[in-house]
């Protein structure tokens, strides 16, 4: 029998227990992270450069091909290389168990990076730009949905791994009663990776083929249908896995605990009931599918989910109110927050995230997502201002803060430019919900995304846009820049830190491979105390009363920006 | 760090905080009232998109237009001489989408109502209509039916605003709106 790797080591500063497999797993995935991160950052600059009018850098060839390399390196390959470190962490780290099948974990890892430069050398050899949504009849050479399913193929084994560790610590007692919050949530994560997965194999597999030649055609509505039943979901693994990523810096920075385990629970468990149709929300401005199905999708499924974030989003900031307030910052309001860590870039980072993805996010994308309002915005860079709130400001920013507490506790090094540090989630999450509004703004004036040229140079029917959206686009530009500018700090601090940073002695760590000997698997942790929150916080019988006034302020935005929406699309022509 | 940890005992039997649970009723009854505004709006809205929708092919669909253009042709623009079509209000009206322009022109009269047929010959494309800023997705294969009512004259453009490769950007056309006769 194979001699199975029990080495662990606790962090000295944390009290995490790292197993030796799957720390080495996790900095792995997470350095392959940050590198498509680099890569798809110098793609986001030319890109942006291009799509600011007065710069206008690249040639179109070059823009559509950047823009899909920008695409698929952020969207899919950063994220998600990102999101296995997270599930692997949230396994094996905070249960105390071996991971299971290191050994396959490596190879889901190698299928992952070679898919991803298969599929990043199609598109640079020029014949692949087709953006990341690939949208059949149009076509791109066959090793471009090869790399993408053999990524998939990757990322599907590593949950795989991931599962099977959860049984592991189950049958090893490595924990008593349930999994904590930040696993269930990537449980929850997941479980919704194994429904996308699969949606993407029914449609990437035909298609792969259909460029070969082996499948005579492809219906390009339900290519649209089936494509989105996958890039949907893959969202809302990301919002599972950055909502997880929130409690767990409301955990590190303040001991905060959720305030009621149900509630955050059942708030996960209705992302994985109500997301599975929410693709409808990409279809519906499409022809031949009926408005009774466009509406029950886009609501039933998706009006719960939003239900669910909407819940997340008072939980987190409640937690940390409470916690805040226990520590005695319990006058007025709002002491709580003047008095929490601005400085410590982990719970900027985090804060921002939520306020971003929540305002600009969240109410964006419930507005596009109304049947009839979609057709004022369908496909207008209103879209992709929306996206970056949720992806960029929710889960990248959410994922950075997460960075600046793993370097010393998992790669065992020192942070290097700490001053920088803690300006850098402002510069990227300020410039970044800029860039998403000026975006959205120049959205709801027609400009339209995926697009070289909004002068139509030379084109006697060209349209002329009003000067407010050159302005927009603009402002958009510089604002993108700041966003970048953002993005080198997060990357000099990383890479600088992983690879120059001074090292972190773990006492008493002495490395023994497993063939030499196993150590006995580690004692169970006693679960902590939930102590139930004093009556002697809060006001008016609410222990988080400033949460629940940002809450409302939130929902009076949300109300207003809806009605005024509604509003705008009353006034065009009338459609039946 | 507790989100970090096991719950204590048993985790949904852990009681609803106040803030919590008024906040879950304040958020689902906003949830409903977003449901009920599209139903609502199908009913006494004026902008709804149409569910008519037919299978075609680039040849049926080609024939049809070129039948509207032979009998409503009112003149021809720009050196590629693109036909300008004024069909009579109340009629059907054909625009092809095709890599990288839109087939023929069309001139409609302000308030009178029309059956605008949209479809592709070949990829996705997108039809956007400026300044208005209506936008629907075009699908080869099939027939998108709209019921339309312009309601002010004037030149509008319509631009492509799905990504149909390399000259996306050149796919724009005109469409006139005159004052009723
Ligand atoms: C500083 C950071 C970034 C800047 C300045 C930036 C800028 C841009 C710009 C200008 C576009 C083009 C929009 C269009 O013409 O349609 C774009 C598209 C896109 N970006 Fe970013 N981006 C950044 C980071 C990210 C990140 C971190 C992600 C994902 C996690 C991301 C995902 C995407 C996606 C999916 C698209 C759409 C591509 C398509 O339409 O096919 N971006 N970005
Ligand atoms: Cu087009
Ligand atoms: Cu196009």
């Amino acid at each position: 029998m194979m001699a199975v790797n029990r080495l662990f080591r606790t962090c000295p500063s944390t009290g995490l227990v790292y197993h030796e497999a799957a720390e080495k797993l996790i900095r792995w995935n997470a350095v392959a992270g940050v590198v498509s991160l680099l890569v798809g950052g110098i793609l986001a600059l030319l890109v942006t450069l291009t799509r600011w009018p007065a710069v206008h850098l690249l040639p179109a060839d070059w823009f559509y091909l950047v823009l899909t390399a920008h695409g698929l390196d952020m969207l899919v390959f950063w994220i998600i290389f990102f999101e296995i470190a997270v599930l692997y962490f949230a396994a094996a780290v905070l249960l105390k168990c071996r991971l299971a099948t290191p050994r396959i974990a490596w190879v889901a890892f190698w299928l992952m990076i070679l898919g991803a430069i298969i599929n990043n050398v199609a598109v640079f050899r020029g014949d692949s730009s087709v953006m990341f949504t690939s949208y059949a009849p149009m076509g791109a050479h066959p090793a471009f949905y090869l790399g993408l399913i053999l990524f998939a193929v990757g990322a599907l084994v590593a949950c795989f791994v991931f599962f099977g560790t959860l049984v592991i610590a189950k049958s090893e007692r490595t924990y008593t009663g349930s999994v904590p919050l930040v696993t269930f949530g990537a449980v929850t994560a997941a479980i919704i990776a194994v429904f996308t997965i699969a949606s993407g194999a029914i449609i990437l597999i035909p298609t792969f083929l259909w460029s070969l030649g082996l499948v005579a055609h492809i219906d390009s509505l339900m290519y649209r249908t089936v494509w989105w039943a996958f890039g949907h979901s893959s969202q809302q693994i990301n919002v599972a896995a950055h909502v997880s990523v929130w409690y767990a810096i409301a955990g590190v920075v303040f001991g905060a605990k959720p305030m009621s385990e149900k509630v955050s629970r059942t708030a996960f468990f209705l992302y994985i009931c109500f997301l599975q149709l929410a693709s409808a929300h990409h279809l519906l401005a499409d022809p031949g599918l009926t408005s009774n199905w466009k509406i029950f999708n886009t609501s039933y499924a998706m009006y719960l989910a939003v239900l669910a974030s909407m819940v997340h989003g008072l939980t987190v900031p409640g937690a940390i109110e409470v916690a805040q307030r226990e520590k005695g910052y319990n006058r007025g309001l709002f002491e709580w927050l003047r008095k929490a860590p601005w400085s410590h870039p982990s719970f900027s980072a985090m804060f921002l995230s939520l306020i971003g993805f929540g305002f600009l996010g969240g109410i964006s994308g419930v507005m596009m997502g109304t049947e009839q309002l979609n057709l004022i915005i369908h496909n207008t860079i209103y879209v992709p201002g929306h996206f970056h709130a949720t992806v960029v400001i929710g889960t990248t920013l959410a994922f950075m803060g997460l960075t600046y507490f793993l370097i010393p506790t998992l790669f065992r090094r020192e942070m290097m430019f700490p001053g920088m540090a803690k300006w850098q989630p402002y510069v990227f999450g300020l410039g970044m919900m800029s860039f998403s509004l000026f975006m959205m703004g120049a959205g709801t004036l027609g400009v339209p995304r995926r697009h070289w040229d909004m002068t139509f140079a030379g084109n006697a029917l060209g349209y002329e846009f009003p000067g407010t959206a050159y302005l927009m686009m603009g402002i958009m530009g510089i604002s993108g820049i700041a966003a970048i500018i953002g993005g080198i700090m997060y990357l000099l601090i990383t890479v600088g830190s992983v690879f120059l940073g001074k090292k972190i002695a773990t006492p008493d760590f002495k490395y023994v491979a497993a063939k030499d000997g196993v150590a006995p698997k580690p004692a169970p942790q006693p679960a902590f105390g939930a102590s139930g929150h004093g009556a002697s916080i809060g006001m008016a019988g609410f222990v988080a009363p400033g949460t629940f006034v940002l809450a409302l302020v939130f929902l009076t935005s949300f109300i207003l920006y809806y009605f005024v929406n509604w509003k705008y699309l009353s006034t065009v022509w009338p459609l039946s | 760090m507790s989100a970090l940890v096991p719950p204590q005992g048993v985790w949904w039997k852990q009681p609803l905080d106040r803030v919590e649970g008024t906040w879950i009723v304040i958020a689902f009854v906003w949830c409903l009232i977003m449901f009920f505004m599209m139903p609502y709006w199908h009913v006494f809205g004026k902008q709804n998109l149409s569910n008519e929708a037919y299978r075609t092919t680039p040849e049926m669909f080609q024939a049809k237009t070129q039948a509207m253009v032979d009998k409503f042709k009112v003149r021809e623009e720009t050196d590629l001489k693109i036909p300008v079509v004024a069909p009579p209000p109340g009629s059907d009206v054909y625009i092809i989408a095709r890599l990288w322009s839109w087939w023929p022109m069309v001139e409609l009269q302000e308030g009178k109502t029309y059956r605008l047929h949209l479809a592709s010959m070949d990829w996705l494309h997108g039809f956007s209509l400026q300044p208005e800023n209506i936008n629907i997705q075009v699908h080869p294969g099939y027939e998108h039916v709209l019921t339309v009512t312009p309601t002010r004259a004037g030149t509008y453009s319509i631009i492509c605003n799905e990504y149909c490769g390399i000259n996306h950007h050149t796919m724009a056309s005109r469409l006139y709106v005159v004052k009723a006769k």
